[in-house]
């Protein structure tokens, strides 16, 4: 009988190795990489507004408030599905958006703006998708919330809903989070 | 399906096996130095297009894509080590879009586990060894066990 013991606790100690795995495993699968930039700086960036071709944006402007930083395109479908949400979260008035129009023209951007409303307090345009790069962005829609001090504290790819707005990025308003704080995610 | 058609399909397959390169995807430009183009190819083909997850970048035909594949040319023309260009998207994407992972504290056990393993069957070996030499040489026990004819 004895001789079983061994290999029946190697078994059990595999089964609670294997029952942790699953159980601390994201649940979304690994579909949603989990950002290096979270507490991080926000990245430099100087790119030209959409408004205004000769007016350029820079890092500046998301310092002193919080900003929400949601890159975007015409061409994406999730885009238009979160637009209503972008409405919503300016009409909240709490956190202005910034936006990233991701490889896009400008005049398909302004468009779109113009016929479904203007979450965005600026736009910039990222033409050959060198900023959205140094944002380790992969997939449209990506919304970061910035804190005052330009560090981003939340990240979200896919398109935001009031749900996930109120559940994962108001909170760290109210927390006034200092950096490296994940909460939430 | 009739025969015609089974030959049909298979002339087909062939067709489309033989043009394969002409639809190649990454049509970033050449570098100048064929020694850097080497780079090229092995830094594309060791790092993950994060959009598709499973292909590497070399073989992706999404957008983002050729854009790193652009920022990979562009960094090696520059100047920059493998390893360089490596951190830098590591700084962006995380570990992830490296198909062979660096080894760090979060995955040093996954690193050691063979060598811990290999000792441990060593170890075992061992005992087991020692115990069956300490054992008498004959066996009593043995119900066939005669003196040597």
């Amino acid at each position: 009988m004895k001789r079983f013991l061994l290999p029946l606790g190697i078994f059990a100690l595999l089964l609670i190795v294997l029952a942790f795995g699953i159980y601390n495993a994201p649940k979304n699968g690994s579909k949603e990489i989990v950002s290096p930039l979270l507490g991080k700086a926000a990245p430099q960036f100087r790119l030209p507004q959409l408004a205004d071709s000769t007016a350029l944006l820079e890092n500046s402007a998301l310092l002193g408030g919080w900003h929400l930083v949601n890159v975007w395109g015409t061409w994406c479908h999730e885009c238009l599905a979160e637009h209503d949400t972008l409405l919503q979260i300016k009409a909240e008035g709490r956190v202005p958006i910034i936006g990233i129009d991701w490889k896009d023209e400008d005049s398909a951007a302004t468009a779109w703006l113009s016929q479904l409303g203007n979450p965005y307090e600026l736009v910039a345009t990222d033409h050959d998708g060198r900023a959205a790069i140094d944002w380790g962005v992969y997939g449209a829609p990506e919304s970061f919330l910035v804190n005052p001090q330009g560090i981003v504290v939340e990240k979200l790819i896919g398109a935001m809903t009031i749900d996930v707005w109120n559940s994962r990025f108001l909170p760290h308003l109210a927390a006034g989070t200092p950096a490296s704080a994940k909460a939430g995610a | 399906m009739n025969r015609t058609k089974q030959l049909a399909a298979l002339a087909a397959l062939c067709a489309a096996v033989w043009t394969a390169p002409l639809f190649a995807v990454d049509n970033t430009p050449p570098l100048p130095d064929p020694v850097m183009q080497q780079r090229y190819l092995g830094l594309t083909h060791e790092l993950r297009c994060v959009q598709c997850q499973n292909e590497a970048l070399a073989d992706s035909n999404v957008n983002l894509a050729a854009d790193l594949r652009l920022e990979i040319h562009d960094m090696l023309l520059a100047g920059k080590s493998d390893e360089e260009i490596r951190s830098f998207l590591v700084a962006r994407y995380g570990e992830f879009i490296l198909f062979r992972p660096r080894m760090n504290w979060h995955n040093a056990w996954l690193w050691g586990a063979p060598g811990l393993m290999l000792l441990a069957g060593f170890g075992i070996a061992v005992r087991v060894m020692r115990k069956r030499a300490s054992l008498p040489i004959t066996d009593d026990d043995e119900p066939g066990s005669t003196p040597a004819a």
